[in-house]
Parts: C-alpha cells; structure tokens; sequence
C-alpha cells in the first residue's frame, strides 16, 4: 500500500514537471519540434540511472525501498513518456515528413540512452569517493 | 489550477497502473527482457492514438475536451508509459554484454508504438 502510495505521489509531481516542460518548450522554441519531450526524456533517463546506482544498498546515498520507487518508478517514470513521444512520431510521419521523423527517432533513442550512461558513470564515480 | 490537479492526478493513476503492470508481466516472464515496460509503453501508444483522434489534436480543441485531454492524455497516459525505465533497461542489458537484447529492445519499442499509435487511431476512426 505504501509503495503505491509512493509511485502515485512520484508519478503526480513527476507529470506536473512535465507538462510545465512542455509548456515551457512549445513557449520558448516554438511547435515545429517536440523539443520539450525530448527535453524529459533525455534528463529522466539521466536521473534514473544516477539515483538508481547511487540509492541502491551500498551506494553512496542508499535509500528505502519507498524511496527508490518514489523517485523511480514515480518521479522519472511519470516525467518521462513513450507514448506522447510515439504520437508525435507518427504525427510527423503523416505531415509527410519522413527524414524528420527518423531524426527524431534516431537522435531520441541515442540521447536517451546515452544519458543513462552519464547518469550510471556519474553515480559510479560518486560511489567509489568515500 | 484545475489543469494542474488533472494532471498530477492522471499522473498518479497513470504510474501506479504502470507499476502494478510492469511488476505482474516481470514475476510471470522473469527480468531476461523488459517484457513488463514494452507492454506498458505499446498499450499506452495504442490509447493515445485512440483518445488522440477521439479528443482531437491539442491545438484545435473544442473547449469541453481540453479537461479529459490533461487528466487521461497528459496526465494519465503520459505517466503510464515511460522512456526512463527504457533507457535503466536497455543500459543493463549493454552492461550485461546482451547487444542484441538491447537492440531488439530499442527496436521492438520504437517499432511496436508506432504501430500500436496507427491502430489505436484506425481503431477511433471506426467508432466514430
């Protein structure tokens, strides 16, 4: 029960930040490129591969479990999203423009994960300074 | 003020029906592949492009659809799928050595929710 608790209140406050990213980004780059989705999705997966490793028993800054899933599955999965970032996809897609579409495909999924990896190498670094 | 509830109350609808999913796929298909987070974002592609074409698109609403968009879209679906436990799933199967779990994984997502955004608005089409 608590854990869902954590989740929900992780997940509200993680959905608010994004739909005031999103606000923020149609407001200052205009909507010719889902900017603030991408902006979400990039600094999500930073931080949940940064907290992940440096929360985890062990770490640097080992959390509880409610913790973990308050930040994790909460936060950064409410802020982050696949499905807006599909839609907007298969919206280019059907505007006709193909070669955007692939660029955005192909330069999320590579930040992404490039991202985690910051974010994983980050909280290794943080780990092994004692 | 009443948008911002909407949303973080989807959002916290959206990520417990997340977890309650990804943790019941993950205890039957086991944690060799995300089966739990690629169900979770190919259901959630398919309700958007559902409620997507149902709602209309967000810049020419009518004025009664903008509450159901921010608490169900924004809210609710934005919060059920997600791209962080993608990416925290994809790095420890590249950390693993598992190169082609972690390829079909990128793959199989990217591929499966445009497909499931296609037929969710193919499917709205027909209801309405």
């Amino acid at each position: 029960m608590s854990t869902y608790l954590a989740v929900a209140a992780g997940g509200a406050l993680g959905s608010l930040a994004r739909y005031g990213a999103s606000l923020a980004g149609a407001a200052l780059l205009g909507p010719s490129f889902p900017w603030g989705t991408l902006a979400v999705n990039v600094v999500g997966s930073w931080l949940i591969a940064f907290f992940a490793l440096l929360s985890e028993p062990g770490g640097r800054f080992a959390a509880t479990a409610n913790a973990r899933h308050f930040v994790m599955a909460g936060f950064c999965g409410g802020f982050t999203t696949f499905s807006v970032f599909s839609l907007e996809t298969v919206r280019m897609l059907q505007a006709g423009s193909t070669g955007l579409a692939a660029a955005h495909i192909g330069l999320s999924a590579a930040l992404w994960i490039g991202a985690a990896c910051v974010g994983h190498a980050m909280a290794e670094r943080l780990n092994r300074r004692r | 003020m009443i948008e911002a509830a909407l949303v973080m109350a989807g959002g916290a609808l959206g990520a417990c029906a997340r977890f309650w999913l990804i943790t019941a796929v993950t205890r039957r298909a086991g944690e060799g592949f995300p089966w739990g987070t690629l169900a979770v974002n190919v259901s959630g592609a398919f309700a958007i492009g559902l409620f997507s074409t149902l709602l209309l698109s967000p810049a020419h609403l009518p004025e009664g659809a903008l509450l159901p968009w921010l608490l169900l879209v924004v809210g609710g679906l934005g919060s059920y799928t997600t791209v962080s436990s993608f990416s925290l799933n994809t790095l420890a199967l590249i950390h693993m050595g598992a190169y082609a779990r972690a390829l079909a994984n990128v793959t199989a997502s990217v591929g499966l929710c445009l497909m499931a955004v296609l037929a969710g608005q193919h499917v709205a089409g027909l209801l309405r």
